[in-house]
């Protein structure tokens, strides 16, 4: 006699509810540099012609390029995320190193930009600097504020994609367990039985008598095109999202501190 | 298993993403250009418009805000708008004071 359990392996993650978590969080962030940039805007209503010769001390070329580094890396990591839709596991992964290079790059370019500019002795606190107009003295206070928390957050991003490129290249790796009381009971004195597609055993196990009090399965999800678990990427979904909002950000730092001379 | 939501979430072809990043580097050369040029006290309304619809590109685009449901384009809208309130209520006090 042999009975028949089908187990359905679902993974409970609320797709919706995550997408709203993360889109929650994203708002507090537009709202941390909100709060920024109604700053930036009183003060340069105040002092416009200060942050007018101070926005001209700033690179434009440098900030054009951070800017191009960034747009791309969002492409690259949205390419990532479609490449894991389809299954493209090797797309994934060069997309995902790709994506860190390019925030690393616009981190190495923002290293050389404050360096040269602490170097001429523009830093928030510095003797040269103080002698400068007071609206310049702000200018460049908020500069290094707003460009320096915009930075951490690249630093984030960079760590969030890291950790999810270490997931994608841990696939395929999933495990299942079953401590199903009930259906412990009910499969007691038969046998565990795993067959392959076309109904063939591929293992039975001994009898399950009293002893046994659970029964766990590592299962391996390889990543064929049409079995790429979406729902396990989740994260990486949401670490893209964290990413693009950091473009976002930096779109209107860039014009801002950059360009509005 | 879950078909029906791998294909759900499914977003375009990688096409769409190129475009989008061509459409944002062609929008970042048109702004640094117009700040070279010269529109008085117009050219932050016109950087900061420029801004706003690469930002608009980003969210519809590579954040999929276009295959979420209304509920996320409400709570976008409501952020927008209380940032407006917070920007217009603080420059009521500013230039009038």
């Amino acid at each position: 006699m042999s009975t028949t359990h089908s187990v359905a392996m679902e993974h409970h993650k609320d797709y919706t509810g995550s997408k709203i978590g993360i889109w929650l969080f994203l708002i507090t962030e537009v709202v941390l540099f909100g709060g920024l940039f109604l700053l930036y805007a009183v003060y340069r209503s105040s002092y416009a012609e200060d942050f007018h010769n101070a926005a001209n001390e700033l690179d434009t070329l440098v900030g054009a390029a951070n800017t191009i580094v960034l747009l791309t890396s969002s492409l690259s990591v949205a390419l990532s995320i479609a490449a894991v839709h389809r299954g493209n596991r090797k797309l994934a992964i060069i997309m995902l190193v790709l994506t860190i290079v390019f925030g690393g790059w616009f981190m190495v370019n923002k290293y050389f930009e404050w360096g040269a500019k602490i170097s001429h002795g523009i830093y928030p606190g510095s003797s040269t600097l103080g002698l400068h107009p007071k609206g310049e003295i702000i200018f460049f206070g908020l500069y290094f504020t707003m460009t320096g928390l915009h930075g951490l957050h690249v630093i984030v991003g960079m760590i969030l994609l890291t950790v999810m490129l270490f997931k994608v290249l841990g696939q395929p790796r999933s495990q299942v367990q079953f401590v199903d009381g009930h259906g412990l009971e009910r499969a007691r004195g038969g046998k565990f039985v795993v067959k392959d597609r076309y109904g063939g055993e591929v293992w039975t196990s001994e009898e399950l008598d009293d002893s046994v009090q659970s029964i766990s399965v590592d299962v391996k999800f390889w990543p064929v095109a049409k079995r790429f678990r979406v729902n396990d990427f989740i994260q990486l979904e949401n670490s893209g999202l964290y990413w693009h909002i950091v473009d976002v950000i930096w779109i209107f730092l860039f014009p801002l501190f950059y360009l509005i001379t | 298993m879950k078909d029906e939501h791998e294909t759900q979430h499914e977003s375009g072809g990688y096409g769409v993403y190129f475009l989008a990043w061509f459409a944002l580097l062609l929008l970042t050369s048109i702004t640094t250009t117009a700040a070279g040029m010269d529109f008085g006290s117009f050219s932050v309304f016109v950087a900061l418009v420029i801004a706003a619809i690469k930002a608009t590109v980003v969210l519809y685009l590579f954040m999929h805000l276009k295959h979420e449901s209304k509920l996320f384009h409400i709570m976008v809208f409501v952020v927008l708008v209380t940032l407006v309130i917070f920007i217009g209520l603080t420059f009521t006090d500013v230039l009038f004071r």
